[in-house]
C-alpha cells in the first residue's frame, strides 16, 4: 500500500522533528498557540494541513490510524487525508474509535470515550478564540500573556443580552488547565465537555495560521458561562433514525421537498454499533 | 431505510479520471508540450515561479500544463514540491548593478548613464487583438523575429548601467539603507511562522511571494487616498544576474549560472521627520522573470508597510502590516476560502437549532404578549 518514493508520512525527518518540538512544548503549556513552521502541504490550507502535518510528525509503522470529518469516515474529505496516509505510510487505517491510536478529526469529537494511550488530532482553521473580536494577533498574544480575556466575556454577555442565550454553536471557547482560553476548533459545544479531563491526548494543529496547541491528558477543560447562565449542550427531541441512540450528536438529512427530515448520528461508526448492539439483542426500532 | 450518501472513495477516483479528461481536451488535437509552454507561455511561467518560490521554468510550465493554466493552482504545485526539498547551501546576494539588462526605463530622468532602454514590453502596443496569430503555423514576419535578438539576453553584465537609486544617493538625497550591522541573515518565511511586528526582510519576502492580484489592488489602494506616498518610478529593469555561491571547502565565489529577474525602485516624497530631513525614500520590488506589474506593485506596498517606521500616520490597509502580510499568500487565501466548500453539517446543524429555538422564543413571546394587547384596547 506505501509508495517507496515517497518520504515516509511525506514531510522530511528534519521538519518532523520541529514539528514534535513545538508539540512538546503545547503540551507543556496546556492551550498555549505555539508558533511553528508550517509548510506547504499537498493538500490546500483549509483543507486540514495543519492536523495532517501533526499526524505525519507523531505517526509511526505501527500505529493504527482512523480519519473522521464531521463525525464521519466516509466524507470525502476524510477518505483523502487517509489515502494520503495510506499512500505515505502504510499503517493499518479503521473506522472503529477503540482500534485506533491515533484519530484525526474535522469538527467532531467521537461518541465513543477514549481512553489512555490514544491520541486525537485536531485541523483547526482558525486557532485564535478571539480573533474575531481582535484581528491583530500582537493584540490577542498580549491579552493572553496577560491572562486579560474581559474582551471574550463581555462578547458571551452581549449575546445573553441581545438574545437571552449564548449565540455561540461551536468552536465555544474554553478554559485549559484554569489559564488559556482555548478554541476548541468548530466542534459542536455538545462535544465541549468530552474533552474535559480525557485520558487521551489532544493535539491541535493549525497550518495555515501556523501555530500547534495541545491539551493533555487529565487535564481540565472548562466551557465559559456564567453563574445564573451555565454552560449547556444541544439536545434533541428525537433519536437516531438509524439506531435509535438518544445521547449522540444528530445531522440532520432531508429527505424529500415535502418537509420530509430524518435525524441521524453524525458519528457514523458509533452508529453503526449502536445498529449491531440493538440487532444481536433482538431489539428493534 | 435511508442510507447517507456521503461521498467516498469511487467518486474521488472518478473525480480525478474526469479531471485529467477536461484537462487533455478534444484528443484529436496534438497535445502541449511542456517546452512549449515554457517558450509561448513565458509570462505565466515567470508568475508561476514568482509566487511559487522555485526558479525553474521547466517545472513550472508542467505545473501550468497540470493545473489547465489555472495559474493559482500552478504556484500551489510548486510551493508543494518545494516545500520538502532539502537545502543544499545558500547563494551570495545578487547583484542587479551587474545585470545583463535586456530593458531598463526610468520615469524620473530622460537620460541617464546606460541609458533607457525599452526592450521586449506590451506597454506601447495598441491592443488590437492580431487575427494574424489566429492561423496556425509561423507568422509572416517569424522569420524576421527569430533572428532578431534574445528578448533574456545572456550577455556580458553592462557594468556603464549604474542603478538610478545609487545615482540620486551621491547626493544624498535619497534615503541610505546602509546593511544593518553584523548583517543578520535574512528571516526565512518558508522555514519560520510569520509572526508581528515582522521585520523587512520577512515583510519583502511575503510581498514577492504575494499573489499578484491581491498586491496591485493593494497598491492601487494608495494611488486613490489610502496611504499617499507620492512614489516615482526611479527605475525599472529586467535581465539576467549572475547567481554565485562561495562554497566553504573552496572559500571563493563559483557561478552556478543566470536567472532572470525583473527589479522596481520606487522613489517616493518625504517631507521629513523630527529626525529625518526632507529627502526621498524607496519602495523596493523584485520578481523571477519579467514581472513587471507585480514588481511595481510590490514596490508601492513596500513603502506603503514603512508608514510606522517613517512616522508616518497608519491609517489605510496598505500600510497596515497584519493587514497586508496575513491575507496576501494565495495559497492561504485561496484554501481558506475554497475550504467552504468542505463539509459543515455538523456546525450548520447547530446553528439550525439555535436559529430555530430563538424565533419560537420570539413566537412565545410574541403569543404572551397578545392578549395584553386586546385588553388593553378594551380598557
Amino acid at each position: 500500500m506505501r509508495d517507496p518514493h515517497i518520504q515516509f508520512a511525506y514531510l522530511d525527518e528534519r521538519t518532523k522533528r520541529m514539528i514534535r518540538r513545538a508539540i512538546l512544548k503545547a503540551v507543556a503549556i496546556p492551550g498555549y498557540q505555539v508558533p511553528f513552521g508550517s509548510r506547504e502541504m499537498p493538500l490546500p490550507y483549509g483543507w486540514g494541513t495543519g492536523g495532517i502535518q501533526v499526524t505525519a510528525s507523531i505517526i509511526g509503522a505501527d500505529d493504527v490510524l482512523k480519519v473522521i470529518d464531521q463525525g464521519a469516515d466516509d466524507t470525502v474529505n476524510a477518505v483523502n487525508i487517509r489515502r494520503f496516509f495510506q499512500r505515505t505510510t502504510g499503517v493499518d487505517v479503521t473506522t472503529d474509535t477503540t482500534a485506533a491510536s491515533i484519530i484525526q478529526t474535522r469538527h467532531r469529537i467521537p461518541e465513543t470515550p477514549l481512553r489512555e494511550g490514544q491520541i486525537l488530532v485536531y485541523q483547526v482553521p482558525v486557532p485564535e478564540p478571539m480573533q474575531h473580536l481582535e484581528p491583530l494577533e500582537v493584540e490577542t498574544r498580549k491579552l493572553h500573556a496577560l491572562q486579560e480575556y474581559g474582551l471574550m466575556h463581555v462578547n458571551l454577555y452581549e449575546d445573553l443580552a441581545h438574545f437571552g442565550q449564548i449565540a455561540t454553536t461551536y468552536d465555544y471557547p474554553v478554559l485549559v488547565n484554569g489559564r488559556y482560553i482555548m478554541a476548541p476548533s468548530p466542534i459542536p459545544k455538545f462535544d465541549n465537555p468530552k474533552m474535559h479531563m480525557s485520558p487521551a491526548l489532544q493535539l491541535f494543529g493549525a497550518g495555515r495560521e501556523k501555530r500547534i496547541y495541545a491539551v493533555p491528558p487529565y487535564t481540565s477543560v472548562e466551557s465559559l458561562g456564567f453563574e445564573d447562565h451555565p454552560f449547556s449542550v444541544q439536545r434533541w427531541n428525537q433519536p437516531c433514525g438509524i439506531c435509535g441512540a438518544r445521547d449522540s450528536f444528530l445531522d440532520e438529512v432531508i429527505t424529500d421537498d415535502q418537509g420530509g427530515r430524518l435525524f441521524v448520528c453524525s458519528d457514523s461508526d458509533y452508529c453503526a454499533k449502536t445498529q449491531a448492539a440493538a440487532t444481536s439483542s433482538g431489539t428493534t426500532l | 431505510m435511508y442510507v447517507a450518501v456521503k461521498g467516498g472513495e469511487a467518486a474521488i477516483l472518478n473525480s480525478y479520471r474526469l479531471l485529467a479528461q477536461q484537462r487533455r481536451g478534444n484528443p484529436a488535437l496534438p497535445e502541449l508540450s511542456v517546452e512549449q509552454i515554457m517558450a509561448q507561455l513565458r509570462l505565466a511561467v515567470d508568475r508561476v515561479m514568482t509566487e511559487g518560490s522555485v526558479y525553474d521554468p521547466h517545472l513550472a510550465a508542467l505545473a501550468i500544463k497540470q493545473s489547465a493554466g489555472d495559474l493559482v493552482e500552478a504556484i500551489f504545485l510548486l510551493r508543494a514540491y518545494r516545500a520538502t526539498l532539502p537545502r543544499l547551501g545558500y547563494t551570495q546576494a545578487i547583484d542587479t548593478g551587474r545585470m545583463a539588462l535586456a530593458r531598463r526605463v526610468s520615469a524620473t530622468f530622460k537620460d541617464l548613464p546606460g541609458g533607457q532602454l525599452l526592450g521586449p514590453t506590451y506597454d506601447y502596443t495598441q491592443r488590437l487583438l492580431d487575427f494574424g496569430l489566429l492561423a496556425t503555423g509561423t507568422a509572416p514576419d517569424a522569420a524576421a523575429s527569430a533572428a532578431g535578438p534574445d528578448p533574456v539576453p545572456g550577455s556580458a553584465p553592462s557594468e556603464a548601467a549604474p542603478r538610478v537609486i545609487d545615482l540620486l544617493n551621491q547626493e544624498g538625497l535619497v534615503e541610505d539603507q546602509a546593511v544593518p550591522a553584523g548583517d543578520p541573515e535574512p528571516f526565512d518565511l518558508t522555514r519560520q511562522p510569520l509572526r508581528f511586528p515582522a521585520d523587512r526582510s520577512a515583510r519583502l519576502q511575503n510581498l514577492a511571494r504575494a499573489d499578484e492580484g491581491f498586491l496591485l489592488a493593494m497598491a492601487y489602494s494608495t494611488q486613490r487616498g489610502y496611504a499617499e506616498s507620492h512614489p516615482f518610478v526611479g527605475e525599472i529593469r529586467f535581465g539576467t544576474v549572475d547567481v554565485c555561491i562561495v562554497p566553504e571547502e573552496l572559500g571563493f565565489e563559483i557561478s552556478l549560472g543566470d536567472i532572470a529577474v525583473t527589479e522596481c525602485q520606487m522613489v517616493n516624497q518625504f517631507k521629513g521627520s523630527q529626525s529625518e530631513p526632507p529627502q526621498f525614500t524607496r519602495g523596493y520590488g523584485l520578481a523571477f522573470g519579467h514581472s513587471e506589474r507585480k514588481a511595481m506593485a510590490m514596490s508601492l506596498v513596500d513603502r506603503a508597510l514603512r508608514a510606522q517606521e517613517l512616522g508616518e500616520a497608519v491609517t489605510a490597509p496598505a500600510q497596515m502590516p497584519e493587514f497586508v502580510m496575513s491575507h496576501s499568500d494565495s495559497l492561504e487565501s485561496s484554501g481558506f476560502v475554497q475550504h467552504l466548500k468542505l463539509p459543515h453539517y455538523v456546525d450548520f446543524q447547530s446553528e439550525l437549532d439555535l436559529v430555530r429555538k430563538m424565533r419560537q422564543a420570539i413566537a412565545r413571546e410574541s403569543a404572551a404578549a397578545e392578549p395584553d394587547a386586546g385588553d388593553a384596547e378594551h380598557a
